[in-house]
């Protein structure tokens, strides 16, 4: 068990199993076809994360170190949210990029009763020791338990 | 971060509740990346990136309308991406039912809505929206609060405007509020280079591949790249122009670039030089053999990789007047050379409706024609956008489009030679 500190960009606790993409999730690629096709998984569709590939992203606690991509990708993260088939939380190891900091704004102000944790800057020692299936507990200062 | 009485009186709701919920937006937005201040959007346009009305984007539309109920529209006129749709594109019986009735069903009704925000004209659809033809140039030094990853770096870059890598949706709030949040691309500090890429290739690099390796390595890092003078001069004529819009939109796409800088070329280069690298700055030393990794490490996802392409896409993003023309003059030489007349796989160019429209009025419309190229200015990308085209084998030159769709990616001259001489390049 470890236990890090990050920021808190939007609060919120929750538990849940770790997915982790070392590379950049790009938030389009990852999100769109499950979005248009009614996959209630949230599968990820991005062929170039080997990561996460075909992988279920719903309720899953997203351990990554950036978004990246299209600047569709804040208008994406706020429609996955408004679907319900958004991460249970989203741990960044790097300080948050505009894209994923603007879908986790957007959903906070816009949406109601929307719970999805995110938190930054957690460091490149968390992207290095979770991994998938792992259980994360996210705490309302920002503190992310790894076991 | 500092508010003015105007923009505190906003954000406490003297202009209605939905007024000040844009600008509790803009506000939580500048304050996560440290902004210390807001400060006006000097562009005479706006550019959005959403200009597709997909049936998933339900809870966009429903937001858009709640902002022009509200009458809290753009205070800017804007451009926005282009088109999803064109029925001169080739697609199926299938695919064109998915395409009107199932994916895009929503788009006349969105359409409708950026006309009450305040689209341009209707010939206001491309990514390219700073091309002459199209009209939305902002000035050097112009504050932006446009999205479009590939419109956003051309601004910055090689308009020398300043933008963030704004959100779809994001894009709007700055140009309703008449402010965005002062950070990052926008401040002296956050455009030093935090990258020296150094290019050490024999020949000029392919725009798209050169883009995606600095993309892929420095992420949303700042590059000074050099060693591309040997190549590209030092003055932004077109060639130049359409050269980084293509390597921009790769840097973007791969990465996360919002901003690099040529040596000796781009602006703020040319302006103040190597001081624009930050302390520290890591290095990247790019060869052909370093190119060559990268073309070789994009994964092929067709179900059948040997299969024979069924459809070329060229122009993402869209092309230029000069692009146009450049790539009519190198098909009808190649097919001369191979003593075909038409192209060998149906062939999509895609270009902004103004350009098209000039492009018209010379004679190397009628030669593209006659190649069986069509011209269309629908986004090659929301075309690629559906499970039917996913199982198409598609080329394309665009590593933007490669990124986001099962869309294989050739050189520009693999391209040429496929469609006029056949094989694999």
């Amino acid at each position: 068990m470890r236990e890090f500190q990050g920021r808190v960009i939007a609060p919120g606790t929750v538990t849940a199993p770790a997915l982790v993409s070392h590379g950049g999730l790009n938030t389009l690629a990852s999100f769109q076809k499950a979005l248009q096709f009614g996959d209630k998984k949230a599968t990820c569709g991005d062929q170039n994360n080997p990561d996460l590939y075909n992988k279920p992203m719903k309720g899953k606690a997203l351990c990554l170190p950036q978004t990246i991509g299209s600047t569709t990708g804040g208008m994406v993260l706020y429609c996955a949210c408004a679907m319900n088939r958004q991460p249970a939380c989203m741990l960044f190891s790097k300080p948050i990029d505009s894209l994923a900091a603007a879908g986790s704004i957007l959903a906070s102000v816009w949406l109601d009763g929307i719970n999805m944790p995110v938190i930054d800057s957690l460091g490149e020692e968390f992207l290095a020791f979770v991994k998938d299936g792992m259980t994360i507990t996210v705490g309302a200062d920002g503190r992310v338990i790894v076991e | 971060m500092y508010l003015t009485d105007e923009q505190q009186a906003i954000a406490n709701g003297e202009k209605g509740e939905t007024m000040a919920r844009v600008m509790k937006t803009l506000i939580m937005y500048g304050e996560t990346f440290g902004a210390d201040k807001m400060v006006p959007v000097t562009s005479q346009y706006n550019h959005l990136v959403t200009s597709f009305g997909l049936k998933m984007m339900g809870p966009v539309f429903d937001l858009m309308q709640q902002l022009i109920d509200a009458g809290a529209v753009s205070q800017q006129e804007f451009s926005v991406d282009p088109r999803p749709m064109d029925p001169k594109v080739p697609a199926n019986l299938l695919q064109k039912f998915i395409f009107r009735n199932f994916m895009y069903s929503k788009q006349a009704d969105y359409e409708n809505q950026l006309k009450q925000l305040g689209l341009m004209n209707e010939d206001a659809f491309t990514c390219a929206c700073y091309f002459d033809q199209v009209g939305n140039i902002p000035k050097k030094g112009d504050y932006l609060s446009w999205a479009e990853s590939s419109a956003v770096v051309y601004a910055n870059s090689v308009l020398g405007a300043r933008c963030n890598r704004n959100s779809g949706i994001m894009d709007i709030m700055g140009s309703i509020a008449g402010f965005v949040p002062h950070f990052g691309l926008l401040t002296d500090a956050g455009r030093k280079a935090t990258w020296i890429v150094k290019v050490t290739c024999k020949e000029k690099p392919e725009a798209q591949l050169l883009g995606s390796a600095i993309g892929m390595k420095v992420m949303e890092e700042v590059p000074f790249v050099t060693g591309m003078s040997r190549f590209l001069g030092t003055q932004l004529n077109e060639e130049n122009k359409a050269y980084l819009k293509d390597f921009g939109a790769a840097t973007a796409s791969n990465g996360a670039v919002g901003l690099y800088h040529i040596e000796n070329l781009t602006p703020e280069a040319k302006e103040l030089g190597a001081s624009l690298v930050a302390p520290g700055a890591k290095v990247y030393v790019i060869d052909d053999a370093e190119l060559e990794r990268v073309k070789q490490s994009y994964p092929v996802v067709w179900k059948d990789p040997n299969a024979k392409p069924k459809l070329c896409f060229v122009g993402c993003p869209h092309l230029s007047l000069e692009q146009l023309v450049d790539w009519t003059k190198n098909l009808k030489q190649g097919l001369a050379e191979s003593g075909r007349k038409k192209v060998l796989i149906p062939t999509v160019f895609t270009t902004a409706p103004g350009v098209k429209q000039e492009f018209e009025k010379t004679p190397y419309a009628r030669q593209l024609r006659e190649t069986g190229v069509i011209l269309s200015c629908i986004c090659p990308l929301m075309y690629m956008n559906n499970p039917l085209a996913g199982k198409m084998p598609v080329i394309t030159c665009s590593n933007k489009l490669r990124t986001y769709s099962t869309a294989r990616f050739y050189s520009e001259d693999e391209i040429l030679h496929i469609l006029t001489k056949g094989g694999k390049g």
